[in-house]
């Protein structure tokens, strides 16, 4: 008993679906012979018709046309498809049974389409693909068809959304069918549409709604008050995201300021020495990464995980040649540290100059640098800034680390403290002087690794960041390595806030003036040294 | 007699710059073309410049040479004269320019402005514009030193915080909303008080001014570090914290002496503008500020002289050696930066006037060498 009932709905459904499908195949058959005699006016709609015959030979047919491969035969109607390959051998196809066929006899005359034609297509594919099975396929039509909803029926939609289990798709469609409901000015369904209008942060909503705000004939005043009040909460919301991404930005700047002042930090911190060519430490190691780069072009993938060490050994050698040659002279000099470093930097820059010429060397990213994540319409992270915060964290953890567990830095921190007494403990305070600038300047090494990513490299990309980063040693306090991590993100953030209002240039200014204004009443920056004098 | 006379570095250095000065004048008008006394209008021009810098190399100095403040920001005050200066000269050229405006110069047509902001107003009166020259300085001074030496900023951190004022002012004057001509600065200048600027006697009559201005602060500077006040200003170089014990207010001396440097920064600036007919942002350039630092100590600090020397010294190997090899004067700069803090810390002066001194660095060096020899 329940298996002939079985049986019977089986056969329904096979006989239904046969039914349907041989209705729709000739269905197609008969709209494509319509084509030949159709002119751009009566186009469009034998196209939507095709579209929505639900035949699988319909997408080809459409994809072919915008293409302006679809040609016809004057005498016969026969309708056809035309391939050319590289060798310029034409091969012909019909659209209809899908088999090859031979040239055809006589001339062909193309179906013609303009730019009109051209993006109906584009949305009737979008609605298409709607019902493909690739997932990723199915999100960007429903994105494309957000652009214009007034390309799709409302019946195409619902019969979609029974079907579509993805949340993410949902949620569009949910939002072009709301966005129909508003446009179409049906009092009654308009709180509906607006309950869902209001979790949405694409443009494209809110440009609508900012169309039927407009569009005083068509709604009553008390649904305009609630359009107004719905856009309010949208920019609301868009601008909280705003503020996000306006603080992802200052901490990726921040970020950038700290791996260039962590060195500075260092050396001006601890040892008490003004490096003026530290901005050259950081170029060259901008241009370590541009020879890395030079000498294995086929391993650009990896080519950041060799210049990092590679910056670092190169920027280190020349600090400690550096200290070597002429700080260690200049011991409770400062101001003639500051004069001779920054000779030491001149040179520097004119060598570069001398060796890479004085135009911009191109530092090409890595595949894995590029891209984005999208969170929501108006929120997007881009990776490279993400990976530079992640990277310069953990320079600066790392640096920490060593300074407090190693013995290195342990001899650091002593000679720091108090010289006089470290060297009675016998340990050879040159010799750490040497090490530490050699730490500081390679650190630099590693900043300009990440700055070739961000800006050109030149002989003077150094020249921009030492002010700034002085700023963020003296404004986090001297020799205070968690004084440069607060005051290099907070400058990077306050710097990023300004920018919209004031400009990016006028902003640093600001910033710079503001510096000068504070140091001036707390010399001693955010985060004193504790000591006891003073 | 005379030798008595000329026994005193003011009198000495009064009376070689009026006989160069004459002498340049002279030569210039008198002599013809081709003989080998005559100095040419090119070269005038030049020595006007380089004892521009030389005025400004002597603001410096008095700062930093006698009162230790080691002044970054010297080419910022430089170029407010100058931009002062070339204020006037824009308006001087009234509806000559490139659109025939009578009010507004070039950049402003260009930029679409429609009157003149309003720190331009009155810049076409030279009284006034002479006020500015002084003024603009001197009060950007006067506020940055009480703020700098109130809070007992000093040493290196004053350094930097002076490079990053002159630094945020270059990035301000290089935006066209600024108002002063953005990334070209102020030029095309045509005459000054009615004479034109392309003139032969113009030029001698600024060489003249600029000799005598150099004269006057001379003078003016060495009566100040040899008064009792500067006095004051030496100890408070030597230990600040000795001369407030003392008593003094080392405060208020410090910031009238890094006032009046700076206008006298201003005045140099002023008088540089007309005779090279350009000011442009990069005069705010910290690298320009740093380059005086090292004319005087190339010259020899806390002399006054010695940075007179300095700036013409080394302006002078400039623009010898950007002709011969344009390369070069960066890795020469640089060098010289490195080897004279290293080597001769009293500059040119300290070597010329101590025989002591000179063996002293004959001896270093050749120590120096017998070491390496020895390793």
């Amino acid at each position: 008993m329940n298996f002939n009932i079985l049986r019977i709905v089986i056969l329904i459904c096979f006989t239904w679906s046969s039914l349907v499908s041989a209705k729709s195949d000739a269905q197609f058959d008969k709209l494509v012979a319509k084509l030949p005699t159709s002119n751009f006016k009566s186009l469009a709609p034998l196209l939507d018709k095709i579209a929505l015959s639900d035949d699988p030979r319909s997408s080809e047919l459409l994809g072919r046309l915008s293409q302006g491969d679809v040609y016809f035969v004057p005498s016969s109607k026969q309708v056809l498809y035309m391939a050319k390959d590289a060798q310029g051998t034409r091969t012909y196809t019909d659209v209809i049974t899908t088999q090859a066929i031979d040239t055809p006899q006589g001339r062909l005359k193309k179906v013609r389409v303009n730019n009109y034609i051209r993006t109906l297509i584009q949305q009737l594919q979008a609605q298409q693909n709607l019902n493909n099975p690739d997932k990723v396929i199915r999100l960007s039509a429903a994105k494309e068809i957000l652009r214009d909803v007034d390309s799709i029926y409302t019946e195409t939609l619902n019969k979609r959304l029974a079907k579509e289990d993805d949340e993410e798709i949902i949620d569009i469609l949910d939002v072009i069918v709301a966005l129909k409901q508003l446009k179409s000015g049906d009092e009654n369904q308009l709180d509906d549409s607006l309950t869902v209008l209001k979790g949405s942060l694409e443009p494209d909503v809110r440009a609508t709604l900012m169309n039927e705000l407009n569009a005083i004939d068509k709604h009553s005043a008390s649904s305009i008050k609630d359009i107004q009040r719905v856009l309010d909460t949208i920019d609301r919301k868009r601008k909280w995201y705003g503020y996000v991404e306006n603080i992802f930005f200052g901490l990726s700047l921040g970020s950038v300021l700290l791996l260039a002042a962590i060195g500075l930090a260092i050396t001006f911190g601890v040892m008490g020495v003004i490096n003026m060519a530290h901005g050259e430490m950081i170029m060259l190691g901008a241009y370590t990464t541009y020879v890395v780069q030079q000498l294995f072009p086929d391993l650009l993938t990896y080519s950041l995980f060799i210049a990092v060490p590679a910056a670092f050994l190169v920027s280190g050698l020349v600090g400690i040649i550096i200290e070597r040659c002429v700080i260690q002279f200049l011991k409770g000099r400062p101001l003639e540290t500051l004069l001779a470093t920054f000779g030491v930097s001149l040179i520097l820059q004119q060598l570069v100059r001398t060796v890479f010429s004085p135009l911009n060397r191109q530092v090409a990213s890595p595949e894995w640098m590029s891209g984005s994540w999208q969170i929501n319409p108006a929120l997007s992270v881009t990776f490279n800034r993400l990976y530079i915060i992640l990277f310069s964290l953990s320079v600066f953890f790392a640096l920490l680390v060593f300074l407090k567990k190693s013995s290195l830095g342990l001899h650091v921190r002593a000679v720091a403290q108090n010289r006089e007494m470290a060297k009675a403990l016998s340990i050879k305070s040159n010799w750490v002087d040497a090490a530490t600038f050699g730490l500081g300047s390679g650190i630099a090494g590693i900043a300009g690794v990440v700055l070739s990513q961000l800006t050109n490299v030149g002989p003077n990309l150094g020249q921009a960041y030492i002010i700034d980063s002085f700023l963020v040693v003296v404004f986090g306090g001297v020799g205070n390595l968690w004084g440069a991590l607060v005051s290099a993100m907070s400058l990077g953030i306050l710097n990023k806030f300004l920018e919209p209002l004031t400009g990016p240039v006028m902003a640093s200014i600001l910033v710079l003036v503001g510096l000068v204004f504070f140091i001036q009443k707390r010399p001693q920056g955010l985060f004193p040294k504790k000591g006891r004098a003073e | 007699m005379m030798m008595n006379w000329f026994s005193t570095s003011l009198r000495r250095v009064c009376l070689t710059l009026i006989l160069t000065g004459v002498y340049v004048v002279i030569a210039n008008v008198v002599f013809p073309e081709g003989s080998i006394f005559h100095v040419s209008s090119y070269t005038v021009n030049l020595l006007g410049k380089y004892l521009c810098y030389a005025l400004l190399a002597l603001s410096l100095d008095l700062v930093w040479g006698y009162c230790g403040i080691m002044s970054l920001g010297h080419g910022a005050f430089f170029a407010l004269g100058g931009y002062a200066m070339g204020m006037y000269l824009m308006r001087q050229i009234g509806d000559r320019g490139v659109y025939g405006n009578p009010i507004l110069p070039d950049f402003m047509v260009f930029l679409d402005w429609s009157s003149l902001p309003w720190f331009w107003s009155g810049t076409d009166s030279f009284i006034w514009t002479l006020f500015l020259v002084m003024a603009v300085p001197g009060v950007l001074a006067f506020i940055f030193g009480v703020m700098a030496f109130r809070s007992k900023v000093s040493g290196v951190y004053l350094s930097i915080m002076t490079q990053a004022m002159t630094y945020a002012l270059m990035l301000a004057f290089f935006r066209n909303e600024m108002g002063f001509g953005g990334n070209n600065g102020l030029t095309d200048f045509k005459d000054i008080l009615g004479f034109s600027l392309q003139s032969n006697n113009t030029r001698l009559v600024l060489f003249m001014l600029t000799v005598i201005t150099l004269l006057v602060a001379y003078y003016v500077c060495d009566k100040i570090v040899t008064c009792k006040a500067g006095k004051v200003v030496l100890g408070i170089r030597d230990s600040e914290r000795r001369v407030s014990f003392v008593g003094y207010n080392t405060v208020s001396f410090k910031v009238f002496l890094f006032t009046f440097s700076a206008i006298l920064a201003g005045i140099a600036g002023a008088l540089y503008v007309p005779q090279v007919g350009i000011i442009n942002p990069g005069e705010f350039s910290p690298i320009n500020s740093i380059e005086i630092v090292i004319w005087v100590a190339i010259g020899g600090r806390g002399t006054l002289y010695g940075a007179i020397v300095g700036a013409l010294v080394v302006s002078f190997a400039k623009s010898k050696l950007t002709g011969l090899m344009p390369e070069a004067w960066l890795f020469a700069l640089g060098g010289l930066f490195v080897l004279v803090t290293l080597f001769m810390p009293k500059g040119i002066v300290g070597l010329i006037n101590n025989p002591e001194a000179r063996q002293a660095l004959i001896n270093k060096l050749s120590l120096r060498l017998a070491r390496k020899k020895g390793a």
